[in-house]
């Protein structure tokens, strides 16, 4: 277990330093100098030089990387074009903000989307089987804003129940927060809904024809008590390794729902910084969810591990 | 997969004479298909002829006609510069259906090539191909995709070769899993006794074998790559903007939902949404009947 940990988490470091390679270069290929985004095309070139020369960015690329980098492995995430501040302080609000957002969705959808699956595999094949599935499929293949704006035409501006904006604004209650955060959550628990449905169905599918299942049955347990006891305990695994590997569909579709809903989360700090060219945010933002994402995959592993005794002993073996 | 009749297990038993029906002729009694077969084509022909269909020019602008909610001389409204909301969700459509389409046969073709080989020819290869692919897949798609379109800029071929590549492993590693399983069968290995080359084998041995799989995958991934060009769309990625695109006109107009018009943006979103279903009911139609 140790052993795989560790290994699990080397291949994560690599993969992290990839995306910074991937990000840094990213963005020194946008079109355009930072100097001349933050001062406008009215400034005369020699205040766009010096700026350029302040910031640092025009020395070799090699440089910069190396001064980047080190910077990050001693906590410095670096400075902001855009607000001329250190980037950390907005990442982390915007981090807390975004977490919210995703958690209330994750609360939401878990159980909803086993609940599905589970319903969709009991009756498999029959018409509320498909019906499940296809809502599903189509639910978590349609964009996050297209649902977005209809539940926004629906409940915001139609039948005015619900914000069109997410923001509370600072110092909201609890319980204000979560209303401002009931439209935004929806567009997210749509996307989720068809992945954890779909593999909730597919390991209850699964486990039901299994020997054990039907070793059960022929014993003369009731089918309830087949499913709850024997069916479900196995089937629910692949289903807790898909929600981890979610979080990167989750952090993609937080992006699109915070720009429509101008929500002051993670994706919309993002989005704002590639548009401003803003290289400093923009890097920061991607890494920083890069590390959530690796985190939220091995989390899942682990636990995939502990819950299932084959694969345990497998390891210590 | 090849068995398209397998036994039925108890399940939707299937009567002798439904049975000897070819694929095609079972997909065309499945309502589902037929339906999400006639959401395509009439987005199609959208598409082809949207110009002459179109009542209105989508590009006309009448200022003095702003923001006007639906009647029966617009019946899906007016934009903010007062241009035919109705023309330009059928004209919207063709951007995306050039796109989308061409960025999944890209990853598909590639796809397809890269599987074959990792599943047929193993090895030192598979092992190499599978890390990098590893790695690629474990970043968020939609954040290396955004990244690329930012920072290659954003015109239909970038789209479609930044979309294509993404989607290449993810396809690869499908093809790869079948081709594994049909390289336990036994055609195979009188094909290799015979001394066929492994391109021979690969080729015109195998790739008939896994088509069903391949064209399941197909369809799933033209659904994300809808998907994938109206976000980009939306985030003001568009492409081309001097023809009308269902993503850019919702970027242009969601801003004034809030104020209650919301019909340049609900009916773009809502045609995006019928093409995605349309496209799940005719995949998942194609997936039930090769499952048989």
């Amino acid at each position: 277990m140790v052993g795989y940990l560790l290994r699990r988490i080397s291949l994560a470091i690599v993969t992290l330093w990839l995306l910074s390679l991937l990000v840094f270069f990213a963005g020194q290929v946008l079109p355009g100098d930072p100097g001349r985004a933050i001062l406008g095309n009215l400034a005369a070139q020699r205040a766009v030089k010096t700026l350029d020369h302040q910031l640092g960015v025009d020395r070799p690329l090699l440089t910069q990387y190396w001064t980047w980098i080190s910077g990050l492995l001693h906590g410095n995430m670096g400075v902001s074009y855009q607000y001329r501040s250190a980037v950390a302080p907005f990442l982390a609000s915007a981090l807390v903000n975004s977490a919210k957002l995703a958690l209330l969705a994750l609360i939401v959808i878990v159980p909803l989307g086993i609940l599905g699956g589970v319903i969709a595999a009991l009756q498999v094949g029959r018409p509320l089987d498909r019906i499940i599935s296809l809502t599903g499929l189509s639910a978590s293949t349609v964009p996050e804003f297209v649902s977005g704006i209809v539940v926004i035409v629906i409940f915001g501006v139609e039948l005015k129940v619900l914000p069109v904006t997410a923001s509370a604004g600072q110092g909201a209650s609890f319980g204000t927060q979560l209303r401002y955060l009931i439209l935004p959550v929806i567009p997210l628990i749509f996307v989720l809904f068809g992945y954890i449905a779909r593999m909730a169905r597919a390991g209850t599918i699964e486990a039901l024809e299994s020997d054990y299942a039907r070793t059960a049955t022929l014993k003369g347990l009731k089918r309830s008590v087949v499913v709850r006891r024997h069916v479900l305990r196995n089937s629910l695994l692949p289903t807790i390794t898909v929600i981890a590997t979610q979080t990167g569909y989750l952090i993609g579709g937080l992006v699109v729902v915070e720009t429509l809903f101008n929500y002051p989360g993670i994706g919309r700090l993002i989005y704002n910084a590639a548009q401003s060219k803003d290289f400093p945010m923009l890097e920061a933002g991607v890494l920083t969810i890069g590390v959530v994402y690796m985190i939220a995959t091995i989390l899942a592993d682990v636990l995939t591990i502990t819950l299932n005794p084959r694969l345990r002993t497998g390891m210590i073996r | 997969m090849t068995e398209i009749i397998s036994a039925p297990t108890g399940l939707a038993v299937a009567t002798p004479e439904q049975r000897e029906l070819p694929a095609w002729r079972l997909l065309l009694r499945r309502p589902t298909f037929v339906g999400g077969v006639l959401i395509l084509a009439f987005w199609v022909v959208c598409a082809i002829f949207g110009n002459a269909i179109a009542p209105h020019d989508p590009l006309a602008q009448q200022l003095l006609l702003n923001n006007k909610a639906p009647s029966s001389a617009h019946w899906f409204g007016t934009d903010q510069i007062g241009r035919d909301v109705l023309s330009r969700v059928i004209v919207g459509a063709r951007t995306i259906l050039i796109v989308a389409p061409l960025a999944t046969i890209l990853g598909t073709v590639l796809g397809t090539a890269l599987g074959l080989a990792l599943g047929y020819l193993g090895g030192l290869l598979d092992t190499l191909v599978g890390r990098v692919v590893e790695a690629v897949l474990a970043l968020p798609a939609v954040i290396v995709i955004f990244l690329f379109i930012v920072a290659l800029g954003s015109s239909a071929v970038t789209q479609i070769l930044v979309i294509g590549f993404i989607f290449t492993p993810l396809i690869a590693r499908t093809v790869r899993s079948a081709v594994q399983v049909e390289s336990q069968l036994d055609y195979l290995s009188s094909a290799r006794l015979l001394g066929d080359r492994a391109g021979r084998v690969m080729f015109v041995e195998i790739l008939p074998n896994v088509l069903p799989t391949i064209l399941v995958e197909f369809t799933v991934r033209l659904g994300y790559a809808i998907f994938t060009v109206a976000t980009l769309a939306f985030l003001g990625f568009g492409v081309n903007a001097s023809t009308p695109n269902w993503g850019s006109d919702i970027n242009a107009n969601y801003g004034v939902i809030g104020a209650g018009y919301w019909w340049a943006t609900l009916f773009p979103a809502l045609a995006i949404a019928s093409l995605i279903i349309g496209i799940n009911l005719v995949g998942d139609s194609i997936e039930q009947v090769l499952a048989g």
